[in-house]
This record gives C-alpha cells, sequence and structure tokens, in this order.
C-alpha cells in the first residue's frame, strides 16, 4: 500500500461513520480550518517567502549580518534580564501571596491583577510620564535642587527593561504561586524537624518544590520578551533595537518581505528551542 | 525562641520588599489619573490645576470617538467567533481521542506562541491580497486567531471538571444528544465560558500589534493611542488611559460576578 493510499484511508477512517470520534472531529474541525488558513499557512508563508521566491540570502544575511547578530544578541540579552528580574521581583511576591494573612493576600492579588488587566500601552504611556524630560522624576530633581539640567531616561535600554518587567512580571508570578499554593507544608515541617537551617530548608526543599513554576514563568516571560514590540518600540525610542521592531521596519520602511520573514524566522525557531527546552525540562508536568 | 525572632524578622523584610514590588506595580497607573485632569496645555507634572479639558477633546475629536467604535465593534464580533470556535474545538479535545488529536492540540495553542508581530505581518499579507486591510473584520478575524487559544484554556478547564455521566443519565431519560448538551452541559459550564467570553473581548480590546497592521485607516483604539504617543503626546490619550482602566475594570468586575473569576491563578 502506497503512503497516499494509507492516508487516504487513514482520512477515510478519521470522518467517516465508523468512527466513534467522529461526532469530536467533525466539532474541531471549523476551529482547526480557521486557524490553518488564518493562521498556520499565512505564518509559514511568510516565514518561507525567500525560499518560495528561490534564495536562502536572507536568511545568510540574517544569520551572519554584523548587525543583525547584534541586534539577536541583544533581544536575547533583554529577554534574559526581563526573566531574571521577574524571577528577582516575583519569586518573594509570590511567596507573600502564599503565606501573607488574607488582608494583606487580598491587597497583594490588587497590586498585580490591576496592572495585569490594564492596557500595555497605557503602562507605557504611565512610563513616558515618569521618565520623561518633563516628567515626575526629572520636575521633582529640578525643582529640589539636585540636579540642573533634565537627566535622559527614557530611549535607554534600562527604560526599556523597567517598561517589561512591569508588564510581564504578572506572567512569572501567577504559575509560582499555583505551584507555591499545593505545596505540602509538613515537608518543610519535616526538614525543620531533622535540624536543617532555614536557607537549607529553602535551597534543598523549597525551591526545588517550586521549580516547575518558576520554570513555566520563566519561560513564558521569556517567550514574550522575545517577541516583545510595544515597549522597545516606545520607551527605546529607535535606539534600543530588538527583533521584532527591526521586523516591522522592514516591513513598513523599507519594504523588503523577504528579510522580514527571514528574521521571523529566526525568531520564531529561538522561540521555540525556548519552549521545546522547558517542556523537555517538565515532562511529565502536563499543562496543555 | 531565636528562631522564631529570626522569623518574624524574615516576615518583615519580605513585606518590605514585596511592598517596594507592589508600589512598583500599582504606582504608575495612578500617575495617570492627575496628567487626564490637568490644566496645563503639555504634558506637566504636577498638573498646575483641575480641569476636564483632555476629556472635552477627547470627545469632540471625531477620530477618537470614531475608534473607540471601531474597537468596540472589533472587540464584539472577536468575542462572538472566538468563544464560538473555542468552546467546540475545546468539546473535542477534551472529549475525543481520534489520530491527530494532539496536533489539533498544538495548532490551537500555537497563537499565543507565535510572537505576536509574526501573526500581524504575516496576516498582513494576507489581507493586502484580498484587499480586507482596514476593514474591521479583517482586524476581527486576526484578534479571533488570537483570542481562541485563551477561550479553549478557559472552557476546557471547565469541561474538565464536569462528570459526562450526568449528560448519559440524560440521554438514558430520553433526551437527544444535543438536548443534552444544551440543557446539562452547557448550564454547568456557563461560567467558564462566560469568563471566556470576556477575556475574548479585552484580549482584543487591547490588542495593538495586529491591529497596527491589518486597521489601515480605519484606526483602532491602541492603534489611535499607539500612534499619538508617537506623534504628539498630549494629555488626551491620559484621559482615554482613565477611561480605559475604567471599561477593563468594569468587564473584570462583571466577569468575576457571573463567570468564574478574571483571577488568572486560579
Amino acid at each position: 500500500m502506497t503512503a497516499s493510499a494509507g492516508l487516504a484511508a487513514s482520512f477515510r477512517y478519521t470522518f467517516g461513520r465508523g468512527n466513534p470520534n467522529r461526532r469530536q472531529v467533525l466539532l474541531g474541525l471549523p476551529t482547526v480550518l480557521f486557524l490553518l488558513f488564518l493562521f498556520a499557512i499565512p505564518v509559514a508563508r511568510f516565514m518561507l517567502l525567500p525560499i518560495a521566491d528561490g534564495t536562502i540570502e536572507p536568511y545568510v544575511k540574517a544569520l551572519t549580518g554584523e548587525l543583525f547578530l547584534l541586534v539577536i544578541w541583544n533581544t536575547f540579552k533583554i529577554a534574559a534580564y526581563v526573566t531574571l528580574f521577574s524571577f528577582l521581583l516575583g519569586y518573594p511576591v509570590a511567596y507573600f501571596l502564599t503565606v501573607a494573612p488574607p488582608v494583606w493576600r487580598l491587597i497583594g492579588f490588587f497590586c498585580v491583577l490591576i496592572p495585569f488587566w490594564t492596557s500595555i500601552l497605557v503602562r507605557t504611556y504611565a512610563w513616558l510620564v515618569i521618565l520623561g524630560r518633563r516628567g515626575i522624576i526629572n520636575e521633582t530633581l529640578l525643582s529640589a535642587g539636585i540636579i540642573e539640567t533634565p537627566l535622559a531616561m527614557l530611549h535607554s535600554t534600562p527604560a526599556v527593561l523597567l517598561g517589561m518587567v512591569h508588564v510581564l512580571m504578572p506572567f512569572f508570578i501567577f504559575p509560582v504561586y499555583s505551584v507555591m499554593q499545593r505545596i505540602d507544608t509538613n515537608l518543610i515541617s519535616a526538614a525543620r524537624g531533622l535540624g536543617a537551617p532555614d536557607w537549607r530548608v529553602f535551597l534543598s526543599v523549597y525551591l526545588p518544590l517550586t521549580l516547575p513554576g518558576v520554570l513555566s514563568g520563566a519561560t513564558l516571560v521569556f517567550i514574550l520578551s522575545m517577541g516583545f514590540f510595544i515597549t522597545p518600540a516606545l520607551l527605546g525610542g529607535g535606539r534600543v533595537t530588538m527583533i521584532s521592531v527591526l521586523i516591522e521596519q522592514y516591513v513598513n520602511t523599507f519594504l523588503d518581505w523577504q528579510f522580514a520573514g527571514a528574521l521571523s524566522a529566526v525568531l520564531l525557531a529561538v522561540t521555540l528551542i525556548a519552549y521545546g527546552l522547558m517542556k523537555w525540562a517538565m515532562k511529565g508536568d502536563k499543562k496543555w | 525562641m531565636v528562631n522564631r525572632r529570626r522569623r518574624s524578622g524574615f516576615r518583615i523584610l519580605l513585606a518590605i520588599y514585596c511592598g517596594f514590588v507592589f508600589f512598583f506595580l500599582v504606582a504608575p497607573l495612578f500617575v495617570v489619573f492627575p496628567i487626564s485632569f490637568s490644566a496645563a496645555r503639555y504634558l506637566t507634572f504636577p498638573p498646575p490645576g483641575f480641569s476636564w479639558q483632555w476629556y472635552l477633546s477627547y470627545i469632540n475629536d471625531p477620530a477618537w470617538i470614531q475608534a473607540t467604535i471601531t474597537s468596540i465593534k472589533v472587540a464584539l464580533g472577536t468575542t462572538v467567533l472566538a468563544t464560538l470556535l473555542g468552546t467546540m474545538v475545546a468539546f473535542s479535545l477534551v472529549r475525543g481521542s481520534y489520530p491527530g488529536r494532539s496536533w489539533v492540540d498544538r495548532l490551537v495553542a500555537a497563537p499565543i506562541i507565535v510572537p505576536n508581530i509574526i501573526i500581524a505581518v504575516a496576516l498582513y499579507g494576507v489581507f493586502a491580497r484580498f484587499q480586507l486591510v482596514g476593514a474591521w473584520y479583517g482586524v476581527m478575524l486576526g484578534h479571533t486567531v488570537y483570542a481562541i487559544p485563551f477561550v479553549v484554556l478557559v472552557v476546557g478547564a471547565g469541561l474538565r471538571t464536569f462528570d459526562q455521566n450526568q449528560e448519559l443519565a440524560a440521554m438514558g431519560l430520553g433526551a437527544s444528544r444535543l438536548e443534552a448538551v444544551w440543557h446539562v452541559t452547557l448550564p454547568q459550564i456557563r461560567p467558564a465560558i462566560i469568563s471566556a467570553a470576556f477575556l475574548a473581548f479585552i484580549t482584543s480590546f487591547d490588542e495593538l500589534i495586529i491591529a497596527l497592521f491589518t486597521s489601515g485607516t480605519n484606526a483602532t483604539l491602541p492603534k489611535k493611542m499607539f500612534e499619538n504617543i508617537i506623534f504628539e503626546i498630549d494629555p488626551t490619550i491620559a484621559a482615554v488611559s482613565v477611561l480605559q482602566i475604567l471599561l477593563v475594570g468594569i468587564v473584570v468586575t462583571l466577569a468575576a460576578r457571573f463567570g468564574v473569576g478574571m483571577n488568572p491563578i486560579r
């Protein structure tokens, strides 16, 4: 039997009346077709544009051109920093939300959820107001006589980092919190009872137990950071370039779709590798 | 005893540290409120006096109102389409076991993982060919792609906790399958579906990147805000921001009242 006949047979089985799951298949079909035609095929076509035109030169350019390597490296660095800061700021917060008395827990949730539900644009605008030339920090320092000329805080990597950590930290806190909540506190008591000092309890018992949450939170933040557009575009002001900003420029300014496609392929590859590594590290802990 | 004292010292340090983080998270939002009532003609802080001028400038500018209407139209369309498609495929994924199911699973989850900018540019390419750029329903289709995974996540979780035997019982008592699903299953997972619908609404209402590429001259609210920030940063956008914070607040409250809650932690 040829491969295509095999495929046809399995196709006939999947959609045929003999399949007890036929109803489920038909129920999923419209969504699958929708996503194929408006998502999977357009995305694949876009990234394979150069190949369709019979050249691999754009991919080579994206992976060897000095400027592009720099941008890719820069994007990677920013994503790594954002992930690190989300961990440093978010991990204690997740712990706080787990152990705090009810009133404080409520206030804490409020503080994490309100920004989470606020538009990223609004939050980025707020940072412009705070960090701008005539912004809050500059006006305060000027009127206090601490500085004489306004500081240039915008359009810098730290400003972009600040804005991105602010937007993405909740994505780290949620999975870590949900893991922390399920931890059996008897394990902690047992470790203490056996004479382990606090730091040892944390490093050998608590942290490893929360690792699945940390991994999925960190991966989520890293993936979202790699493709982030709004904050670098507004707070970076063209001086801090990330891949996504470059893709936008090649489409809208240079009208070079081939190269934009090649850059997108690189961005997606890095994203999928990060995602694959996380899946591999968390084998068995199935969420989807 | 010493141990206990050290532990309470640790708790105080933790509380102070988290207090700073909470301040960092919330403070920027409260900056927007005073600016929106500023009497100054440009962006300055603290505002020199109180005025409604930026709210009036929003209401009296047809471009802002048009953008708001477009955004609401797109978000409502997305809500209907994404909730319908997402719920159907959630049923299929949770209950079915057919060859290729894991691939359907991956396809449905993929729009969250693939960076938005790639989806946006890819759709822009397709829409440009079919002259859909600038049509509100084009943006709606794009937002639906992006919102489906969220709907599946929420409705799927609701479906998994539902005991399918209840449906069988209803059918045993003479209901058709459709009646069983309609009268037994759907009422029980209604909170999940409602939450998913609100989630789809907010996802679309806040989305910028897909709209940036596909909405053309028919800008959505986020696109108009983005352009405003880039070209003429005046406090009108602060007023719009306040209105948007209030609208999302209302939607989240409604969802918490009628859905399973918009707390993504649970």
